[in-house]
């Protein structure tokens, strides 16, 4: 069976799927929150790099990069925030994380 | 200019006294006030004097104070005979009271207050007698008003003083609910409310009728009905008289000058000024006379049994209004003011005769606790012999005078209830001489049953109060010998054209020409009235509580004022009352507070607090919120483009 576009947008599909479970479904722990986020940014990726294998068309593999690096920039400043977070409050679980309740 | 200047000296020295009394102190202000009154009071003299040379009707013009389509009232003093006579007297009590209350209320912290007061009401008095159209009529009628609402809850920490204030108020919007609908029925009958046009086109209006509510009424009846209740009110006659009573709560001099010589005889002077009106209208000349004469008789039955000395002056006074408004209605106009100029000086100097008692007495007012007092206070004891017989009617006295020649009309009216009147005024006679004896005895004669300390305290009043009562008792004396011929007398031009009584009503020249017995009988119960006063109170002072004794019904009765105030209590008071209640609770706290303001407010607390259940402050939330949104967004957005 050769594989095809089908196959790689269905494993980004998927990808994209966990990561979105994965924010909703987890009670515990912000860092697995952006985790979650990186394992979209992941799916994206695929996406990207998949239609540019398919049309044979470089740009696509660019934009990639520069999910890469917008996504390595979040990630660490969104660890940086959650080290100043647990020292502010002591926790990082998600439950107590409800400052905005109104 | 002259008379301009009376009517507002009064108003002067009231804003200064009322609104500078802290800077110009206590005898700034007794000052100002007293020297601004005197001075009205000398001027109304020459007035009259004047107005008398003249004949005339003469006006002064001051502004115009409304202009509105064809409606226009203009601010004018009107003077003739009439208002002169009411500004002589108005302004002359009000001048001697000022004087008395100095030394009256020297012990109040008070007193620039009560003079402004007393200022402002003589001023809302004046305006009343000088008005040229009805609705500067009404402005002073209700200055008056406030005014009397204002000086009887002077005292304004005493529950009682409050209550009888409101009283006094509430009773008068009765009447006075009356008046204002009287004065719009005449805007609308004659197109105009100053006097000319109305006495003017009062003789084309005679039997017209006007349809309302499907009755046909006759336009002049109605409206003299409906002014004349205004009278009924500020006059305290039967059915709207409660309030007088109690309004001997206010100070003495107020009840001497409000409640006695000026501000209830209003109504008597409105159908006096109004008599071109009112003669067209025989219907309500009959119900004034009626009303008139029960009330002489009502009071006076109630006044025989009260033990408040002021109460029972306040019932003579009643009583007195009564004579004077069937005297109106028998069209004797000429007697009514009359006997209101005597009535204003003997009223008064019995007023302030109990005042300076009450003064001596430590402010006790109840006769049970007085008695002996004759040798303490010789004047007041004088001048209040000279009052009571002045009221009962005994010869050379004013109100022989005046009593005698509104009877003697009573008798001679060819009115069909005069007869009515007259056989009531001559019970009336009887009764208030007997209760004038009775104050007398009671309060100056016996044994004393106030406590050894009064006893002791008790001392006559000092010159300023002494010299106003001197002054009264020489009116009370004299007014009515002089004024006899030139008001009520059958040669007399001096009312000119300021009564009007048609031909087929005039009953002066008759009651000059009445029966010997009819000119006697005054005379003749009075000293009766007198006899039986001192048999009972003097003689044999048992007596009085075997009658009651014997008769408790009647005694309790007349005791209890004819239980009107029972009677209003149950049948209007309460009913109002709870209408008021429920009106409060129902429909302004349920309806209005419950849909309005209120129920606005609790909705949206409500709907907020539903709102903030939505913000749970979880990421998740937000996140999974923003996700659903996204997704039916894109849902939309491919069926949209039939992908």
């Amino acid at each position: 069976m050769a594989i095809g576009i089908g196959h790689f947008l269905s494993v980004g599909a998927i990808l994209f799927t966990l990561g979105v479970f994965g924010i909703f479904l987890n009670r515990k722990n912000v860092i697995i929150i952006m985790m979650s986020i990186e394992l979209m940014l992941l799916a994206v990726n695929l996406n990207l790099v998949a239609f540019s294998s398919f049309h044979g068309d470089l740009v696509g593999q660019v934009f990639a990069m520069f999910v890469l690096t917008v996504a390595a920039a979040e990630a660490a400043i969104g660890l940086a925030i959650l080290v100043i977070y647990f020292r502010n409050r002591g926790t990082i679980a998600v439950e107590d994380v409800n400052l905005m309740k109104g | 200019m002259l008379y301009a200047v009376i009517v507002l000296l009064p108003l002067g020295a009231a804003i200064i006294a009322g609104l500078f009394g802290r800077l110009i102190g206590d005898r700034g202000a007794n000052a100002v006030t007293c020297l601004a009154v005197i001075a009205s009071a000398v001027l109304s003299i020459i007035g009259l004097a004047e107005s008398v040379e003249g004949g005339s009707v003469e006006r002064v013009v001051l502004f115009t104070w409304f202009e509105s389509g064809s409606f226009t009232a203009t601010w004018q003093l009107r003077i003739d005979a009439l208002t002169g006579v009411m500004l002589v007297t108005v302004s002359g009590v009000s001048a001697l009271v000022h004087v008395y209350s100095i030394g009256y209320m020297a012990h109040d912290p008070h007193k620039p207050r009560f003079m402004a007061y007393l200022s402002l009401f003589t001023f809302a008095m004046l305006s009343l007698v000088t008005a040229d159209n009805l609705l500067q009529l009404f402005f002073g009628w209700e200055g008056v008003g406030l005014c009397s609402y204002l000086l009887i809850g002077f005292w304004y920490r005493r529950p009682a003083a409050n209550a009888a204030a409101i009283k006094a108020f509430i009773v008068n919007r009765i009447g006075d609910f009356g008046f204002a609908l009287g004065i719009m029925g005449v805007f609308l009958a004659f197109g105009a409310i100053d006097f000319d046009t109305i006495f003017g086109g009062a003789p084309a209006l005679e039997g017209k009728t006007f349809s309302f509510l499907g009755l046909e009424l006759d336009t002049l009846t109605t409206i003299t009905f409906l002014l004349f209740l205004g009278a009924m009110g500020k006059s305290a006659q039967i059915g709207l008289h409660t309030w007088l009573p109690d309004a001997m709560e206010g100070p003495t001099p107020v009840s001497a000058l409000i409640h006695a010589a000026t501000m209830v005889t209003a109504g008597v002077f409105m159908v006096a000024r109004l008599s071109p009106l009112f003669e067209y209208a025989p219907w309500t000349l009959a119900f004034v006379t009626v009303i008139g004469a029960t009330t002489a008789l009502m009071a006076a039955t109630i006044g025989l049994v009260q033990n408040d000395i002021k109460r029972v002056i306040a019932y003579s006074t009643c009583s007195q209004l009564g004579y004077m408004f069937f005297a109106a209605g028998v069209s004797a106009y000429s007697a009514a003011i009359f006997h209101l100029f005597t009535h204003a000086f003997f009223k008064a100097l019995l007023f302030l005769g109990s005042g300076a008692v009450i003064h001596a007495m430590a402010d006790e007012q109840d006769m049970r606790k007085m008695g002996g007092l004759y040798r303490k206070l010789p004047v007041t004891y004088a001048v209040m012999w000279i009052g009571s017989l002045a009221l009962a009617g005994v010869p050379i006295f004013a109100g022989f005078y005046s009593k005698d020649i509104i009877l003697e009309a009573a008798f001679a009216s060819a009115s069909p209830v005069s007869g009515y009147a007259f056989w009531l005024g001559i019970g009336a006679a009887v009764l208030t001489a007997f209760y004038s004896w009775r104050v007398l005895f009671m309060t100056f004669h016996g044994a004393p049953r106030a406590s050894a300390e009064v006893m002791a305290h008790a001392h006559e009043a000092p010159a300023t109060m002494t010299a106003p009562l001197i002054v009264l008792a020489l009116g009370a004396v004299l007014a009515g010998a002089l004024a006899y011929e030139p008001l009520v007398g059958t040669e007399s031009a001096f009312w000119g054209s300021a009564l009007l009584v048609l031909p087929e009503h005039a009953v002066l020249e008759a009651a000059h020409h009445v029966p010997f017995w009819v000119k006697a009988a005054p005379t003749v119960v009075a000293v009766i009235g007198i006899l039986a006063a001192w048999y009972m109170y003097i003689r044999s002072p048992a007596t009085p509580a075997r009658l009651a004794a014997a008769h408790p019904e009647l005694y309790r009765f007349l005791l209890n004022k004819w239980y009107f105030d029972e009677l209003y209590e149950v049948a209007l008071v309460r009913p109002a009352k709870f209408v008021g209640y429920w009106l409060w609770r129902g429909g302004d706290g349920r309806v209005i507070d419950g849909f309005g303001p209120d129920g606005a407010a609790a909705t949206i607390v409500r709907l907020a607090r539903r709102a903030s259940a939505l913000q749970s402050g979880y990421l998740y939330h937000y996140a999974f919120a923003m996700l659903i949104g996204i997704a039916l967004f894109v849902t939309w957005y491919i069926y949209r483009l039939g992908l």
